[in-house]
Order: structure tokens, then sequence, then C-alpha cells
């Protein structure tokens, strides 16, 4: 299948592989080496690596800033970019200078509203929200141009992604806004970290029913737990998180000193269940500050070794 | 049951607690009262509905304007009763004549009087 | 209306403090619903004022008037002849009201007496909620009647979030969230595959980014 992009992610999509990603929070200082670090540990193991946004609206070293620091190490970065600190101009912009770096791959976020984070006194943006932002950057691609209708001199060369989470409510129409983000320019989804896999796996029928797994490649989201409290915190405190009791209990019937372990083969079996699923094109996986464990978790799932291409750009 | 109540007290009659507004209870300190307490029927009890409930939040609207003028929030309360209850009420007319006589005069007379003097 | 509160009586009696005579100025209209600046809220800022200068020992001077409106000509021009034996206004009104008397008396402190909040409705008596923030351009026709700007904390186009959890905002429990109840309105209306439509990027242009905004009636205007 033809690829648009030079994007590595897109090239092993298209070739039918199950693609693996994974994601690295910047650091809240300048350090680079506190991404860098990150991004060893796991690089032979994924197949590109997303940087969050100041994700929770906690102010952090930039996700652009960071992902020219994996672009310079040889590594494959994804942007995520959310739409709530930036305007169209400076989203134009950043994505303008991603491509300059030959940055490839880009998550179309709006962003944790900034309530959460360490300036619930600022204000916030929202001037496009994220499938507006996936059409801004079809339209930068496709058709060499910024909104404003303007030719771009060498437009940006982007795998273009949007989030999903079957798991938020109305439920009713999680599908149908996932056909919306298709007709806006997606073309990869990752979506909210699974735990209720019933739930998810009726989302993904329904996803089947509109053929919209042949037009967009859903990767599936995917979380280890740390502790038992982390799941306890993750099922009542996190918007739009659904964690099944039985997933809590499972992880709080184990011994303390075992928990770590109960998490990573909790997120092994998910993987391993959903890589049967028709329409699951690869996961996502977030181990939140726990990067180390991102090879086991490949490893044990059957992902490893990472396909290699044979033209790599 | 001729029961006594302190003669400091001055009664104005309403045919309901919910005429009492806000104005009323601040005019009486503006005009050197010491103290003002809403007697009032029980709560759930009103014939006018909620007449009672509307004066318990006019008196905690008073006592929050008393507490941040310096007047002093605790000169102002409510008092709930049923129409059989005199000894409540003779009760709670000593109990408030007490509570104003701990907190002293109110602030704005003393300050009026001096201001004329 | 207009949904205003009232600012803490301490942050009002900073702003008064090197005043001696001031004028109290209501508006009958918004602030009144709202139970901000109406007559009634006039004579009990006036009331607590005056108790808290007399009991520092300033004979603050304090009159009272509550205007039809405060945001046209006609009703502020009633204060004309009397204004100036002050020192001070402390408007009650919204800041529209404050402002547009600020334009007129130049000389004339007016000294803002409510927060304004918002567009809104009263939900119940007591609570006041926001439905429309004026962004020139009013989309309620595609979206069942609820404003996603007004409604949604993230202003979302095409919501809703991630975050939309049992009918409430990620930002509040206590919150709605705007796209459950756009989604909820067009399943009522029988025209959920509106919900598929794309809405196209904001002009935001008529909205605040396009600065202080104007309408003009040419065929209305003498």
């Amino acid at each position: 299948m033809k690829t648009k992009t030079p994007s590595k992610l897109e090239k092993i999509i298209r070739a039918g592989h199950l693609a693996v990603t994974s994601e690295c929070g910047p650091p809240r200082g300048s350090d680079a080496e506190a991404i860098t670090k990150k991004a060893e540990m796991i690089k032979d193991h994924v197949d590109a690596i997303n940087v969050t946004d100041n994700q929770t609206s906690m102010t952090r070293l930039s996700s652009l800033a960071s992902c020219i620091h994996l672009k310079l190490m040889g590594l494959e970065p994804t942007l995520q970019m959310v739409t709530r600190d930036r305007n169209r101009i400076a989203l134009q912009s950043d994505i303008l200078g991603a491509a300059s770096f030959d940055i490839y791959n880009i998550l179309c976020l709006s962003g944790d509203h900034q309530q959460f984070g360490d300036s619930p006194t600022g204000q916030n943006v929202f001037d496009l929200d994220s499938m507006q932002l996936v059409q801004t950057v079809k339209l930068m691609r496709d058709e060499g141009k910024f909104l404003g209708g303007d030719e771009i001199k060498r437009p940006p060369k982007m795998f273009i992604g949007a989030a999903a989470n079957p798991f938020a409510d109305p439920f009713e129409i999680r599908v149908p806004r996932l056909a919306k983000k298709v007709a806006a320019g997606a073309e990869f989804i990752q979506t909210q970290c699974i735990y209720n896999l019933e739930k998810f796996e009726l989302w993904m029928k329904l996803v089947r029913d509109r053929g919209l797994h042949e037009k967009v490649a859903i990767l599936a989201g995917v979380t280890p737990f740390k502790t038992a409290g982390m799941a306890k915190y993750m099922k009542n405190r996190v918007p739009g998180m659904d964690v099944p009791d039985e997933v809590v209990k499972r992880m709080a019937d184990v011994p303390k000193e075992k928990q770590a372990d109960e998490g990573i083969n909790i997120c092994v079996e998910t993987i391993q269940r959903l890589k049967e699923c028709e329409g699951v094109r690869g996961f996502h996986v977030m181990a939140i500050e726990w990067e180390e464990k991102v090879p086991e978790i490949v490893e044990r799932s059957g992902l490893y070794p990472r396909p290699v291409l044979k033209t790599d750009n | 049951m001729r029961l006594q109540y302190p003669s400091n007290i001055k009664i104005v009659s309403i045919p309901c607690t919910g005429k009492v507004d806000l104005i009323y209870i601040l005019r009486a300190f503006e005009k050197g009262a010491d103290g003002v307490y809403v007697v009032g029927c029980m709560e759930g009890e009103c014939r006018f509905e909620k007449g009672n409930i509307r004066a318990r939040k006019r008196v905690e609207q008073a006592r929050h304007i008393l507490e941040s003028i310096g007047v002093g929030g605790e000169r102002v309360r409510m008092y709930n009763l049923s129409s059989s209850e005199a000894p409540h009420f003779v009760r709670y007319a000593k109990e408030m004549t007490e509570k104003i006589r701990e907190l002293g005069p109110n602030p704005i007379k003393m300050a009026k009087e001096k201001m004329a003097a | 209306m207009i949904v205003a509160k009232q600012k803490p009586v301490e942050e009002i009696i900073e702003e008064a403090k090197e005043y001696d005579k001031i004028l109290l100025a209501g508006c009958n209209e918004c602030v009144t619903v709202c139970e901000a600046g109406g007559k009634k809220e006039v004579a009990v800022l006036a009331s607590a004022l005056r108790m808290y200068f007399m009991n520092q020992g300033k004979d603050l001077k304090i009159d009272e008037v509550t205007l039809e409106r405060q945001c046209d000509h006609e009703y502020l021009e009633e204060i004309r002849n009397t204004i100036d034996q002050y020192d001070a206004v402390i408007s009650l009104a919204c800041g529209v009201g404050v402002q547009f008397m600020a334009e007129k008396y130049m000389q004339m402190p007016i000294l803002p007496g409510v927060d304004t909040c918002f567009m809104g409705v009263t939900e119940e008596r007591g609570v006041w909620t926001e439905r429309c923030q004026g962004c020139g351009q009013c989309v309620l026709a595609k979206t069942g009647g609820i404003c996603p700007v007004s409604r949604c904390a993230k202003r979302l186009f095409n919501g809703p979030c991630g975050g939309s959890t049992k009918g409430c905002c990620e930002i509040n429990k206590d919150l709605l969230c705007g796209w459950q109840l756009i989604v909820d309105r067009l399943t009522e209306l029988g025209r959920l595959e509106d919900y598929e439509k794309l809405a196209p990027i904001k002009d935001w242009s008529t909205e605040r980014a396009g600065g202080p905004r104007k309408v003009i009636r040419e065929d209305v205007r003498l």
C-alpha cells in the first residue's frame, strides 16, 4: 500500500504489521537527558515514540523540542499537539517547525483543561478543536496551504493521528465521533487506556460495522498499573477512564511487592487478547514514568523483534 | 400563663417572619439596637410555606454583613418555636439578652453618640 | 440577562474610604433580577457602609438612587443635575452601566459595586448559570439549541472530549457536559445524524478576539 508520508509508523502499518508505539513525558525542567534516557530504554521495542504536550496541563519542556531531541538521536517521534495553549498561528507555526526537523507523525488533541495543572488561573485558547487540528494538518500536507489560504513552501509531511476514548460518555456517539475524526483526516488513532475489554470490543465491533477500521489504523492504548492504589486512582479520579472493579480487585488481592508484576501481567494479557480483535492494528503502550518496563511488555506480548523496513529513510 | 420576659426587648410584630427584610434588620442596628432576633414558627410549619426559611436566610445575610463591617454577627439570630411555647419564648428572650449584655452595646450607637458630642 | 454578583463589602469599603459623599446607584434591569444591584441591594449596601464608617468615626453621607437602566443615555441623564454634590458614585449596575456612567461623567469617580459574571438564566432562586458568551455568530441551529461556546469548558465545536463522564464535565462533577446536552437534544429532535457533520473552523473575529465590537443599524439610526 502506498504511503503518504516518509513516516516509519505509517509504513509499518501499511505493510500490515501490528505497530507498537509508546510515549515519553518531557521533564519539568530543561534537562534533555530526562527524555533521551527514557527514549533509550524503549527505542528498540517500539516503532515510534509519542511525546506528550504538557499533559494534565502541567508545564513541562515542550513537546516539539523533545521530539527534536529524539529525532537527533535517529528515532521516530510522534509530536503530540494540544489546541489548549496555542491559536491557529502558533499551531501551524509549530507544525512547520516540526516539519523542518522531518518529524513525520503528529497526534492532534484538544488537551486536558488547564484546571488540572499548575496554571488553573491561566487562559485557555481552543481556537481549534482536535478535529479541526486534524483538518489543518491535512490541508497543510495535502494541499500545501495554510488555513489562511496562502501556499506553504515545503509543506509538512506528517502521518496524522488523533485520540479516541471508547469509554467516555455518551457511549452512543463514541463511534460516530471516530467517524468524524476519520472524515477530518485522521489516519491513525491511539485510544485511551483499555481495562474494560468487553466495552472496548463492543466499540470495535461498532467500528467494524461501519468499516472505519479499514479507513483508520486503530492502536489500542494500554497502561500497566504499578500498584493497586494507581488502579483505584485511575478508576475514581481520572475523567473518562473505565477500570472495572474486578481489575482493581485483581491488583488489590496481590501482595504489595507483587503488584507491579501483576500490573504487567494484566497489560500483557490485554495486548494478547486484543491482538485477536479485528481492526486493532497495533498498540500504544503508555507506561507512565515506568518506561523501563516497555521492552518486557512488548517482548512478552510477542511483538518483538520489531519489523525492519528495507527502505528506511 | 403570665410569664415575664426582659423589658429591654422591643417587639415588632409582623404577620410572618417571611416579611422580615434584610434591610429591616440593618436599619435596627443603624438606629441603635444592640441586637436583633427573629422569632418564627417551627421550620416546616410555615403557613406561607417558606416564610421562616426565607427569614433564616436573611438573618444569615445580616450576620455576615454585620460581621464584615465590625458590628458583630453574633448580635443577630433566629429562633423557631410554635405559638404554644411561651416558656420557650421567655427563655430565648433571656438568652438573647444575656448574649447581648456579654457583647456590650452596639458600637454604632457609641460612635454616633461620640460624634454628636 | 447579565448576571452579576455582589462584591464583598470589605472590597467596596476599601475603594470608598477616601470619599465623604457617595451616591449609590442601582439598576432596575438585570442586576435587580439577579439580586446583585437593584433597589434592595442598594439600600442594604448603603446601610452597611454608613454603619462601617460611623464605627470608624466618619460621617459618610450616602444617597441612594436606582435608575431604570444604566446602559442608556436617557436614564443616566436623570442624575446629571445632582451628581456634582458627590465625591464618587458606586454603581451597582453591571460593568456596562459602570462604564457608560463613567464615560458620561468624566470628572466623577465611578466605582463598581458588583462583579459582572456572564449572560445567563435563573435556574432556580439563588442559582444563575451561563448560557451565552456573545460570540457574534450564533450556531445554535446546528447544535440542537445548546451552545458549545458557553456550555463546553473547552469551547469545542466537535465535542465531547474524552473527559465527559456520566453527563458531567471533566473539570467539575457539578457541571453538565455541554456536548452531552447537545447529543441529548439532537436525539430528542431525531437529528442525531447532524452530530456527524464536522463543524468548520470558527471565525472568532466576531468574538472578543476581533477587538471591541459594534453593531450599527443604519435603518434605525437617526
